[in-house]
């Protein structure tokens, strides 16, 4: 008897251990507070993550955020900046009192594991509140980027446009008269711009490798108008022609230009994106895949040659589509676990559609705008080449890799194989991209 | 003892020593446990709240789907299928932590050790040479990783730059997925100081006498090593062999560091960042444990990873502690 006793208490001790420990388990889940009954007109203190860190863009949110504060008296905001989505995510998951209401990224990859999980507030209802429609305010593209399966947790703030810059100097020396529209224009000006010197180059037409720092997969796949995903969300780059084309594309020109190794070997001897010695400040690279940012940049370099932009080549059979080019942004969302929702939608509404603020932080910052009304504002800066960036973003074939689940690790997967094919690690395109499809479907099936 | 017993033992009415039913012998023996257990409470709550409490919600979570904001939903054995199965970062990890303990850990101790034999063994500045073999210790390991994929650069670099001068074609080194790990294995034997100083102590602690012994013996400089030396300092070498295992399993800021600045891909920018670049040949287990908790949300894959590493970790100081009698001499 007294055994038994002994055992059954160990049990019991054993089960309302198990209870506790399950019970404190779930406690770190918390409980999310989706509920916005905050007074937007009550006095309060808001905080705003955002990724910039150079003096040049803090200075302008500092502005921006001025200029609201004195549009909403009883608003102050506090800002935190040089926030990257790995912060954002431990702020969002901690919640708290030093937890985020507003947070802005620089990635648009994370939007779906931001809306399904519920990270970000859904602002459909401030959006209907405000009588904003998403469609009618901001431009498609980045209106769609900014939602996942109809749930929208994100707004555009500002985006960027891809095309391409060229070196003026070096195409009137080697007698080119015009930036090319199509891809097999284009190879011919690389070719006809690379300058071998030894084991290197003294002057390399265009570095195409996926590395290359903005020659990635999917900026490369706007022009092609790859189809990442089916209907039914399954990986699709194996049945996708378009990526196939990319892909032997892209590998032909690295071939003609020196081969992987020797292309490779020069790219790590180049200067840092963001510095002043990017390889097209310094003329190392005649032609450059880059976002609107690099005519400001470069200008800050003070480059003793001149420069152009224009939208990158299409291939050759979409000549009718040139013009068009990769859009990304910024976005900005709500914290759930924020307790002064609609004060913080106010920041959001202002920062994401008050016109003037977004052309004046457009300006500043040398940035595509995000809504319609922005992009065809007189007040825009009329930089020939921020420009054609403009127009690049306002081209209506101009595109965005789909939201995911799993975020961009499909983008990634993507990525990593196409560096493999470049390097001649992987020989059976067919293959691969099978091999693809499957492991993004597995993620994404994880994900889910 | 019956004579320490004389009422019945069995029955309503026990002995007055029987402490089930002496009500104040009972309070005492409360009393004693609540003191042991006052005492044993700053190490019992210190051990629950930061091991027993993480370790069972480790194990509770890894059969979870739980991405940190909705609560845990069942899932079975679905998170350790994907790891072991799925996963495509999990594998190349695991074999680079297995290289990096073989490699990076083994040369360590022997240069650790080699550089602690010369700095007893000089004569005059041994000091100076101290002070310099110790300094880069205290680098930052995030300022000492992007220093040394500066040294390294294969374009820029001052190391390929001599090596150029001299005819040599230097390798890729961080962008090779080849040297990426002996890359780091240099810059993991460049900042030895740490092991250089238990090394020094434990090589100042052997007694004399034992070397005049062996020399009078007849022991050459390797023999006076292999059976005096090396027996003697035998319990540090196993410190320095745990210690190393177990640091290589957490090795996780200098091969993200170098994956980062080698890549061009710093952070913050929007780019999307190789983990474990080139080639998947840097990464390590707590970079995957990191990508599957805090930038995919996927709590549960990441704590299959994080038992994964614990239960290796425990193998790998167990076998080793099995082993001890190999390294040890019988005294110890």
């Amino acid at each position: 008897m007294r055994r038994t006793g002994t055992s059954a208490r160990r049990r019991l001790t054993a089960a309302a251990a198990l209870a506790s420990i399950a019970l404190l388990a779930s406690a770190c889940t918390g409980s999310p507070d989706d509920g916005a009954g905050d007074d937007p007109n009550a006095e309060t203190t808001l905080t705003f993550w955002h990724g910039w860190s150079a003096p040049s863009e803090v200075a302008a949110i500092k502005e921006n955020i001025a200029s609201f504060e004195k549009a909403h008296p009883n608003i102050k905001v506090k800002m935190v900046k040089g926030i990257t989505d790995d912060k954002i995510n431990q702020g969002l998951r901690a919640g708290g009192s030093k937890a985020p209401d507003v947070v802005s990224s620089f990635t648009t990859d994370n939007v779906g594991r931001f809306c399904t999980s519920g990270a970000l507030a859904d602002l459909k209802p401030f959006l209907d509140k405000s009588s904003i429609d998403p469609a009618k305010t901001f431009l498609p593209q980045m209106a769609k980027y900014t939602e996942h399966d109809g749930k929208r947790c994100t707004v555009p703030l500002l985006g960027d446009a891809y095309g391409l810059y060229y070196n003026k100097d070096a195409f009137a020396e080697a007698g080119i008269k015009a930036p090319p529209k199509t891809l097999s224009e284009f190879d011919r000006i690389a070719k006809k711009l690379t300058k071998t010197k030894g084991d290197g180059y003294s002057q390399l037409g265009f570095m195409p490798n996926y590395l290359g720092y903005e020659t990635t997969v999917e900026h490369y796949g706007g022009q092609f108008g790859v189809q990442y995903m089916d209907k039914d969300g399954k990986s699709n780059t194996a049945k996708d022609p378009a990526v196939k084309k990319m892909f032997a594309w892209q590998k032909n020109l690295v071939q003609d230009l020196g081969g992987y190794q020797k292309l490779n070997r020069y790219r790590t001897s180049l200067g840092d994106e963001w510095g002043a010695k990017h390889p097209f400040h310094t003329g190392q690279v005649a032609m450059q895949l880059d976002g609107e940012w690099r005519g400001k940049m470069a200008a800050d370099a003070g480059l003793d040659f001149k420069i152009g932009a224009a939208p990158f080549p299409v291939p050759d059979d979409q000549v009718d589509e040139y013009g068009k080019g990769y859009l990304s942004g910024t976005i900005l969302g709500i914290a759930r676990t924020s307790e002064k929702k609609n004060a913080a939608w106010e920041l959001v509404k202002y920062l994401s559609t008050d016109t003037d603020a977004v052309v004046s932080f457009a300006n500043a910052i040398h940035n595509v705008p995000s809504t319609l009304k922005a992009l065809d504002s007189p007040k825009l800066e009329d930089d020939p080449l921020y420009r054609t960036f403009v127009d690049i973003a306002k081209h209506p074939k101009s595109s965005h890799a789909p939201s995911s689940v799993n975020g961009g690790a499909f983008l990634l997967t993507l990525q990593d194989n196409a560096v493999a094919y470049e390097k001649g690690k992987e020989t059976d395109l067919d293959a691969m991209l099978k091999k693809n499809d499957a492991q993004v479907d597995k993620d994404n099936e994880q994900a889910q | 003892m019956t004579a320490t017993h004389p009422g019945p033992k069995t029955g309503p009415h026990a002995g007055p020593r029987d402490a089930r039913r002496d009500p104040a012998l009972r309070a005492k023996r409360r009393r004693n446990a609540l003191r042991t257990l006052g005492f044993l409470s700053p190490w019992l709550i210190g051990f629950s709240v930061f091991f027993a409490y993480p370790l069972i919600a480790t194990v509770y979570f890894s059969f979870m789907k739980y991405d940190g904001f909705t609560a845990p939903e069942y899932v079975g054995l679905k998170n350790w299928s994907y790891v072991f199965q799925d996963n495509p970062f999990f594998w190349p990890a695991l074999a680079n932590m297995l290289w990096l303990i073989a490699v990076m850990v083994t040369l360590r101790v022997v240069f650790g050790l080699g550089i602690g034999l010369l700095i007893t063994r000089i004569k005059t500045g041994a000091g100076v040479f101290r002070t310099l073999f110790y300094l880069p210790y205290l680098a930052p390991p995030v300022a000492a990783t992007m220093a040394f994929v500066f040294l390294l650069n294969p374009g820029t670099g001052p190391v390929n730059t001599i090596l150029d001068t001299l005819g040599i074609s230097g390798p890729q080194w961080f962008n090779d997925a080849s040297w990426s790990k002996p890359s780091l294995t240099i810059l993991a034997l460049w900042g030895i100081g740490d092991l250089m100083v238990i090394f020094m102590a434990s090589l100042l602690d052997v007694p004399k006498e034992q070397y005049e012994a062996a020399e009078l013996d007849g022991a050459n400089s390797w023999h006076r090593f292999r059976y005096v030396t090396l027996p003697n300092i035998s319990p540090i070498v196993l410190f320095a062999v745990i210690t190393g295992v177990i640091a290589t399993m957490q090795y996780y800021t200098e091969p993200l560091v170098a994956a980062k600045v080698a890549s061009g891909v710093i952070g913050g920018s929007g780019q999307h960042f190789e983990p474990g670049y080139p080639d998947k040949s840097t990464l390590t287990v707590p970079q995957v444990v990191y990508n599957l908790g805090f930038q995919r949300f996927d709590t549960g894959a990441a704590c299959v990873v994080a038992l994964v590493l614990f239960v290796l970790a425990m193998v790998f100081t167990t076998f080793l502690m099995r082993r001890r009698s190999g390294f040890m001499s019988a005294e110890d």
